[in-house]
């Protein structure tokens, strides 16, 4: 009964225009003022979920953190009211946000690993907003911790609590900054992206555990992401934000399944790429033999015993979590980390183990795009300095005729020559790995590596980053050696896959084979690990996940006694 | 715990390594200066015979090597040789002035120290604000004058127009303790002003640096109050770098007092420092140098030890 009088619409929050600025330093220009948030409205109910979703710069961070009235680096909000619990927060001063911080409403952290502090115990930091607000004794706060550890399926969760933020693993982490969270009974929580960082295995279990601890708390929460799949399993209500600007709120259910607005529908149906697999050549272009690696002077074995083939004009996918050795095997096939053990075949000559003992064209014709295309060029230096220096180096070509070859090369991004005079940092972020890309392209290679190259890019300008590569790669005939943690993009791309968990390829073949079951036990605990859209698909999955979790334990376990064993 | 004993124990014996290597260099740098004691000690008017002689007794015959080993023997167990120019015992005669130093940087050290760390905290609490303004421009202003200088400006008002502390700093066996605070407190100020700003600037640049981590965020977004953010979650952050260029002004307060104790006449170590360098008296040098390098060591191994030790990934391992 009480359940259907509470339905009349409890308000909580209610965002009314809101306006947020900031004050920017454009290095060599005036102070200028920029809008963050134009003109947002959003009421949540007591209890509910409200998903914020946008790519970088839609100002969803932005409006949850002014939910507390707390405004990163020279954020300001300059507009609007923000009525938390019947009343106008933005009217309470700095006192006022300080008596509603960490107690009416607390805040999740994307990188817990880094919102911890190092130098205090775990349980001093999860009850200190408890305390300094004096809703509780120090006892109660402490029991009601240990209490939610449980709840967020902790291990040891009596003394986890002792622990310094090093001694827990990432996911871990995140569990406990949301027991932080929760232990002084807000009436409101901001989550943002918390599981963002964390590998997709790892994800799948914090997710898990935040959408029950939010059921049974009855708590609110505003979750702040970019992945609408994600968004879709633990939210009542979706609000799409672009440049901050509403695009569109509704309903999950509505938002996944029937978008009215061209931007949602264009990211709802993100994965659209196709891309027909071949079959493998005669004699494959790039050939990794039984390759062994390892750090610190053969201490810390990084790679084992690894063996790929790459052909001609194909894609290799690599995909594994982080330290899987995936980049790693990249380091080893370009030379950076020498192997110790194993043999690098290229177009049917051995590669030198070292890169310093490689001829100028084995170096040409391998090369390389990374994941922060910012720091991969040199911010002094023109768009069109950085394309044609590949073409000087390598052939030589200069003048006129190196200006004509950076005009076509920035006209097969799909950029046009008006950008040659440009500077990176006058680029957005896809803008900047595309000249990554005729960076390689000018060396005319028969391999590119690409090394996570549309991880830090915001989803729509990765599957425009992906298009644009398969569309050389038909042009060009580049073999492409594409690592990823993500399995989205590997279906896209992929003409062949390797997975690969702890320095092992685990699973390796044609794209058809390697997804089709019966799977090993790690592809398979990572292919259903991977969050799909639709509403309901976490609660479906979370009883295989969870077995999956405890063959992979059994299975970590018998590799230990069988190191051991030597 | 056993990782952060191994770490100790490693930088200590860092440490006894290079004293053996810097006790090395003074004695090499002793021997290497012109100059003769014998003739020093005889005067210009010595026969041949008796400057012979009194080489033959001060030993200065023997090979380098051995009258090395003779030496540093000597010092690691507290015989130090006897002053050239006196003849009297140097380990008796320096107990009294290392006492007298210590006395001194001692003081200076517990009214500098803290009141940097303060000024500091202030500083990042009010920062770019005309507060943290001030602060950091007295604080370089004083380091920039001269000790010398500011030595005299305070004994031109404290000691000569108000006379409220003497210009001499005279301290005796069995003066009681006021009077010898009251003695050393015009020096005490002095050193203080040297070595404020140093510290104070990096505890501003040390917590400044931690601010920008989340984990602060974090601790504004509970509520914490802007100075308990600093004290609590930024300091302790913080407090490596801090100890480091603590230890590095206590060194210099035991080292660098030369000049402030010549002004202010205080019978500390600097002073029979100058005093037996001008008279050439190589051992007394000798002596006086490895005891400051000592000091120097021993300050930066503390400063190492209580920055592993304040590492809670050191402290607390997986």
């Amino acid at each position: 009964m009480v359940e259907v009088v509470k339905k009349g619409g409890d308000t909580l929050l209610d965002i009314r225009n809101l306006r947020i600025e900031a004050t920017v330093y454009p290095p060599g220009e005036s102070p200028k003022n920029i809008v963050l948030v134009h003109d947002v409205s959003l009421t949540l109910e007591k209890g509910k979920v409200l998903g914020l979703i946008g790519e970088s710069g839609a100002g969803k961070s932005t409006i949850g953190l002014s939910s507390m009235g707390y405004g990163r680096g020279g954020v300001r909000i300059t507009g609007g009211e923000v009525i938390l619990n019947g009343r106008d927060i933005l009217k309470g001063g700095k006192e006022g946000f300080r008596k509603l911080r960490g107690r009416e409403v607390c805040y999740v952290a994307q990188s817990a690993a880094a919102a911890f502090n190092p130098a205090h115990r775990l349980m001093d930091q999860v009850v200190e907003a408890t305390l300094l607000h004096g809703t509780a004794t120090r006892a109660e706060a402490e029991k009601r911790a240990v209490a939610l550890f449980k709840k967020l399926s902790l291990p040891n969760p009596e003394t986890i609590g002792e622990r310094f933020p090093h001694q827990v693993s990432g996911g871990q982490l995140q569990r406990v900054m949301t027991a932080m969270a929760l232990c002084s009974e807000p009436d409101l929580i901001v989550f943002d992206e918390p599981t963002t960082a964390l590998d997709v295995t790892t994800q799948i279990d914090v997710l898990a555990a935040i959408k029950d601890a939010i059921r049974d708390t009855h708590v609110a929460a505003l979750y702040i992401t970019h992945d609408l799949a994600v968004v879709a399993q633990v939210s009542d209500e979706i609000m799409v934000l672009r440049h901050g600007r509403l695009v569109e709120w509704g309903g999950t259910r509505q938002i996944i399944k029937e978008p009215r607005q061209e931007y949602t529908k264009a990211l709802v149906s993100m994965h659209d790429i196709e891309h027909a697999e071949q079959k493998p050549g005669a004699t494959p272009l790039l050939s990794v033999r039984n390759v062994t690696a390892a750090y610190g002077g053969g201490c810390i074995k990084v790679l084992k015993n690894v063996s790929v083939d790459i052909y001609p004009g194909q894609t290799l996918a690599v995909v594994g979590e982080s330290g899987s050795g995936k980049s790693t095997l990249a380091r080893a096939i370009t030379g950076l980390l020498p192997p110790e053990q194993g043999t690098v075949t290229f177009d049917g000559r051995p590669l030198a183990n070292r890169l310093a003992d490689r001829p100028k064209e084995d170096l040409r014709q391998l090369q390389m795009i990374y994941q922060m295309a910012d720091v991969a060029m040199n911010p002094r230096q023109t768009v069109g300095t950085i394309i044609g220096r590949p073409l000087e180096l390598y052939f030589g070509i200069k003048g006129r005729e190196r200006d004509k070859r950076v005009a076509e090369l920035l006209d097969a991004i799909e950029m046009g020559k008006g950008f040659s005079d440009r500077y990176p940092a006058e680029l957005s972020g896809g803008q900047k790995q595309r000249v990554c890309i005729a960076r390689s392209l000018a060396a005319k290679p028969k391999l590119i590596i690409c090394d996570e190259v549309t991880s830090a890019l915001d989803p729509l300008v990765a599957n425009g980053i992906l298009k644009l590569l398969l569309n050389l790669q038909q042009h060009e005939k580049v073999a492409y050696l594409f690592i990823t943690h993500d399995f989205a993009t590997v279906r896209s791309i992929a003409d062949s896959i390797g997975v690969m968990y702890r320095g092992e390829v685990v699973r390796y073949g044609a794209k058809s084979k390697v997804l089709m079951p019966p799977f090993d036990a790690y592809t398979g605990l990572l292919l259903s690990s991977v969050p799909e859209m639709r509403p309901g698909w976490l609660d479906e999955i979370r009883s295989s996940v969870t077995a999956g979790f405890a063959k992979m334990a059994e299975m970590s376990d018998e590799g230990i006694s069988l190191a051991s064993g030597h | 715990m056993n990782l952060v004993l191994r770490l100790v124990a490693q930088r200590v014996a860092l440490g006894l390594l290079l004293l053996l290597a810097v006790s090395v260099l003074i004695f090499a740098g002793t021997q290497i200066l012109p100059g003769d004691v014998a003739q020093a000690i005889l005067g210009q008017s010595a026969t041949p015979e008796s400057l012979a002689n009194l080489r033959e007794q001060l030993g200065v015959n023997d090979p380098a090597f051995v009258r090395y080993f003779h030496w540093l023997g000597g010092a690691v167990t507290g015989d130090l040789g006897t002053a050239m120019s006196s003849g009297q015992d140097i380990a008796t005669s320096i107990k009294g002035r290392l006492w007298n130093t210590l006395f001194l940087a001692f003081w200076a050290a517990i009214v500098a120290v803290p009141l940097a760390i303060i000024l500091g905290l202030i500083a990042v609490r009010y920062r770019n604000g005309w507060v943290d303004k001030l602060i950091s421009g007295l604080a370089l202003a004083s380091t920039s004058f001269p000790e010398f200088f500011i030595g005299y400006l305070l004994v031109y008002f404290f000691a000569v127009k108000w006379q409220i502390f003497p210009a001499i700093s005279t301290v005796y066996d069995g003066m009681p303790f006021g009077e010898r605070m009251q003695a050393i407190a015009l020096p005490a100020a002095a050193l203080t002003l040297a070595v404020l700003a140093h510290m104070m600037r990096m505890t501003r640049a040390a917590i400044l640096n931690v601010m920008q981590s989340a984990y602060v965020e974090t601790a504004e977004l509970k509520g914490l109050s802007a100075f308990a953010v600093i004290r609590k979650h930024a300091f302790p952050n913080a407090i490596a770098p801090i100890i480091n260029v603590v230890m590095l002004n206590l060194a210099y307060l035991i080292v660098g007092v030369v000049v402030v104790e010549v002004i202010f006449v205080y019978p500390g170590m600097g002073q029979y420092l100058v005093d037996h360098v001008t008279k050439r008296d190589v051992p007394v040098v000798q002596a006086v140098g490895l005891i400051f390098a000592a000091v120097y060591v021993g300050l930066n191994i503390i400063a190492d030890i209580a920055a592993i030790v304040a590492n809670p990934r050191l402290r607390h391992p997986k």
